[in-house]
């Protein structure tokens, strides 16, 4: 078995990335010249780490999907990112932050990590404001701040609803302007398809040029991961159409460890389902439960004439309203972390009080603000949110109130890192919500902006000169080596295989099918029962898939393929998350199992057997992975059950 | 709904590429304009025929990378609305859509409504950002910046570079994209420090790309699904003129 080391460094957990600052390796500007580093994806994380390594010196090739950097799926995060800057005044610290976001992660995750994050964010903040990021100010000239799910501080930056554009452009900028020098250079239009490993360590990747559909082979000293989340394995998601969890895939199966694959994070506030032709769904920023109410109706008869269309919101009276959320966590009210407030409105839902003709929806309500501050005062707080409702909904949602459902929004779960957020493969690195580091088992709203800024500019150009320092010897690799030739041919054998099945089931009607399983059986509520369903049953489309999907065997741009290669994967992937689920015999943060519940329905957590992380080692197709814990030590927070009351 | 669709079909950028007609129904209303060549697609495949390509990724309005002309406008003919958050309840049941890619000098065809736009990118590399480091920056909070100003910026930053004023031009110029990215920076002090280098460097890069000049007709702002305004372009050109006579770049 591989050892599992997570290189927490010594010393007091304040001085624990000081130190390893401190006493890390460094490589000299000449030598870096002579090292290449490779970057998956330009997120948040890929962008800000490209960028940064090439303002180091090394040369950098970095990778992405789309056909611009600029639009790596980060674009669309919209509510903020959280610092502990305390401008406000309000109690805020590095030691609040780090607090807040071990609490919502349920205790899941590693003290020393997400201290490190605590205390990087407000280096982010300085970095893009010296960008030029637009953050919203106050009329002093100061920067504002709003508050977010899971804290009682207002600590989260904004620019509007359109703070993940504005970093993702700030950090484009900065890698725009190391492309221009020629530190960086771009490739866009690509897919990776595998990483290669020389000797055990990882060397290069083989690309799939979406354009022309030719394999590519590109070699480097070190690999980086930052191609995202895996939560389009539900089919329908927040997540864009290209998302796909394939990078981390082929990572795993080349034996990094997949860490906590069941950690998903359902969001409360997105706009319901509403037909079966849907192809995603949209969310609706977190930070409109800063003002808007969440209720559903107290009598059930009101729910039942909702559905059918008899009466509006409008003629629900007050007093039959239930602002569940402000009824059960008093404390938080509406701002509970994601997950609470998710369960909270299935709860609701199920025992039959959802406010529209599928009853999967509740009211998402602004009276209350629009009275308080007026609508001037809203509309420029949530303006282009409100918009967008109106277009996908057709409802003025300053009139009547919005309908709002969770949806599958973010994976926490993900490649396993050690504190330099290096995988079990040496010289492979995972960046941003690909790996797994620092949200446990739920990741608080505005954080994620944060983690993959932290990880790409001030995390990874450290921990990457450790690494590569005693790689300056290497000499450059060549990508016509045999191990790059195998990989290459291999891929090429998976893409005819699947061009030849030539069957009668499009990529997507399976890929919806998928979807529902895991929807239905790993999603918001899991059971041992439904978890074992789901394995088979995925098992099952797993082995239709192969037999009776159609892709069209046409050469050079091929959009089929593309879906066909990442369904293939995902229909692995839902396997391990169902597996990880039905291992992991307790509740906490996103992953509830019903059958761990308090007597009022709250998750119940078993510290004493599960405080450990997860990770999973790939063992070829069809044999059960082997499964490695990381426990969890706390020794600078009280452990307790969650309390949002 | 029943539609009669007139899409722009095309093999590559040599192949001379035509109109197809397809006729598709039982297309829900509350379904996406997206959504609906997904229903087409999803037909073509099973008939073993070729999918229709075109770009598209966040699906709600920020990525930019959808882009399609629809009945002779970009993203459709209404307001402030990307193709992706087109919805088909503004289409009646009958209708004939005719659905074309981007079509500019600077965007070459690469397969069907699918466009190269990585001169958008070239342009931005010119130029179009703070030449700050990771790093070494100061404090947030150092550099007030009066609200309005930070307001103006954030308006020009909203740009999502998808290309619709340079395809809506008749002169197939960038002219909008460019100064939205030149008046975020140049209305904060962080950018003022670089603004006559920048709108130099990025005009000349305009040039040589093969982007047209800008002749005032506004067509880029009536088309911009995020209501990018003209005003950054006269800001553009004012610093421009300065910035010639001021600090002119040396060959």
């Amino acid at each position: 078995m591989k050892e599992l080391n997570s290189k927490i460094p010594a010393g007091p957990l304040a001085e624990k990335w000081t130190n390893y600052k401190a006493h890390q390796n460094l490589v000299n500007p000449a030598n870096k010249r002579k090292l290449d580093i490779i970057v998956i994806g330009t997120g948040l994380a890929g962008a800000s780490a490209a960028a940064s390594f090439g303002e180091m010196g090394f040369n950098v090739k970095v990778f992405c999907i789309q056909d611009s950097p600029r639009r790596a799926h980060s674009i669309a995060a919209q509510g903020g990112i959280n610092a502990a800057k305390n401008y406000p005044n309000d109690g805020d610290s590095t030691y609040r932050l780090f607090y807040d976001t071990i609490k919502g992660g349920d205790y899941r995750a590693r003290e020393a990590n997400v201290y490190r994050l605590a205390e990087l964010s407000n280096n982010i903040i300085d970095q893009c404001v010296a960008q030029g990021v637009p953050f919203a100010r106050e009329y002093g000239g100061l920067l504002a701040n709003r508050s977010f799910g899971g804290a009682q501080v207002s600590r989260t930056f904004y620019a509007r609803g359109q703070t993940g554009q504005q970093l993702l452009l700030g950090a484009y900028g900065a890698l725009s302007k190391e492309i221009e020098k020629g530190t960086v250079k771009m490739y866009a239009r690509r897919e990776m398809m595998d990483v290669v490993l020389v000797d055990g360590r990882a060397r290069g990747v083989i690309m799939r040029n979406l354009v022309t559909g030719e394999l590519e082979r590109y070699a480097a000293h070190a690999v980086v991961i930052a191609s995202g989340g895996y939560g389009r394995v539900f089919f329908l998601s927040t997540n864009a159409m290209s998302s796909n969890g394939s990078a981390e895939w082929q990572a795993y199966k080349k034996g990094a460890m997949m860490a906590n694959p069941c950690f998903t994070q359902i969001h409360p506030t997105c706009i319901p389902v509403h037909g079966d032709y849907q192809s995603k769904l949209t969310l609706m920023s977190e930070s409109l439960r800063n003002d808007g109410r969440i209720w559903v109706p107290k009598k059930k008869e009101d729910a039942d004439k909702l559905a059918k269309g008899q009466i509006k919101a409008k003629d629900i009276a007050e007093e039959d309203r239930d602002y569940y959320l402000e009824r059960r966590y008093p404390a938080f009210g509406n701002l509970v972390p994601r997950d609470v407030a998710s369960r909270a409105a299935k709860e609701r839902c199920d025992a039959g009080f959802g406010v529209n003709n599928t009853g999967l929806a509740v009211f998402l309500d602004f009276k209350e603000a629009i009275g308080r501050l007026g609508q001037k005062v809203v509309e420029e707080k949530y303006g282009n949110l409100f918009e967008m409702y109106e277009r996908i909904v057709d409802d003025n949602p300053y009139e009547t109130p919005m309908m709002i459902y969770p949806a599958v929004h973010y994976t926490m779960g993900g490649l396993w890192v050690d504190y330099e957020l290096q995988t079990t493969i040496p010289g492979l690195f995972a960046a941003g919500e690909a790996n797994f580091s620092d949200h446990g088992a739920n990741r608080l709203g505005a954080s994620a902006l944060m983690q993959g800024l932290s990880d790409g500019y001030f995390i990874l150009p450290y921990t990457m000169q450790n690494y590569l320092s005693d790689q300056i010897g290497v000499p450059r690799f060549n990508p016509d080596a045999p191990e790059f030739m195998e990989a290459e041919k291999q891929i090429r054998e998976k893409i005819n295989r699947l061009m030849a099945i030539n069957g009668k089931q499009t990529v997507d009607s399976i890929h919806r099918r998928l979807g529902l399983i895991m929807w239905n059986k790993v999603g918001m509520a899991r059971n041992e029962k439904g978890l074992k369903e789901a394995i088979e049953e995925i098992k099952a489309l797993r082995k239709e898939f192969w037999q009776d999907v159609k892709v069209p065997a046409t050469s050079g741009m091929n959009n089929e393929l593309e879906k066909a290669l990442r369904v293939a994967d995902f229909l692995e992937m839902g396997e391990l998350m169902a597996r990880d689920a039905l291992m992991r015999n307790e509740s906490c943060g996103g992953h509830f199992r019903e059958e761990f519940q308090t007597a009022d329905g709250e998750a119940m957590r078993n510290d004493a057997e599960y405080s450990f992380v997860a990770a999973y080692e790939y063992q070829g197709p069809d044999a059960e992975p082997v499964l490695y814990k990381e426990q969890l030590k706390f020794e600078n927070v009280e452990v307790k059950q969650r309390n949002y009351k | 709904m029943k539609l009669t669709l007139k899409i722009w079909r095309q093999k590559n950028n040599l192949d001379k590429g035509k109109f197809v007609t397809y006729n598709v129904d039982n297309i829900p209303e509350e379904a996406s304009f997206l959504e609906m060549l997904d229903i087409l697609n999803e037909r073509l495949v099973l008939q073993g025929e070729d999918p229709v390509t075109f770009d598209h990724d966040c699906r709600e309005g920020i990525c930019g990378a959808c882009g399609l002309y629809i009945n002779g406008h970009p993203h459709g003919k209404y307001k402030n609305t990307t193709t992706c958050q087109l919805h088909m309840r503004k289409f009646k049941d009958g209708d004939t859509i005719t659905v074309e890619p981007w079509r500019s000098e600077a965007f070459p065809i690469i397969k069907d409504l699918m466009v190269d736009r990585s001169a958008l990118d070239r342009l931005i590399q010119s130029g179009g950002y703070v030449s700050v480091r990771t790093g070494g920056v100061p404090d947030a909070n150092a550099l007030p910046v009066n609200k309005h100003d930070a307001d103006l910026s954030m308006d020009a930053a909203s740009c999502i570079g998808c290309g619709a004023c340079v395809a809506t031009c008749k002169n197939g110029s960038a002219m909008l994209f460019v100064s939205a990215k030149f008046s975020q920076l140049a209305l904060l002090p962080q950018g003022q420090v670089e603004t006559y280098e920048r709108v130099q460097k990025m005009v000349a890069r305009m040039d040589e790309l093969g982007f047209g000049n800008c002749s005032n007709t506004y067509a880029c702002m009536a088309e911009c699904p995020k209501g990018i305004s003209v005003t950054n372009i006269a800001r553009m050109n004012r610093q421009f003129l300065a910035a010639k006579i001021a600090e002119p770049l040396k060959k």
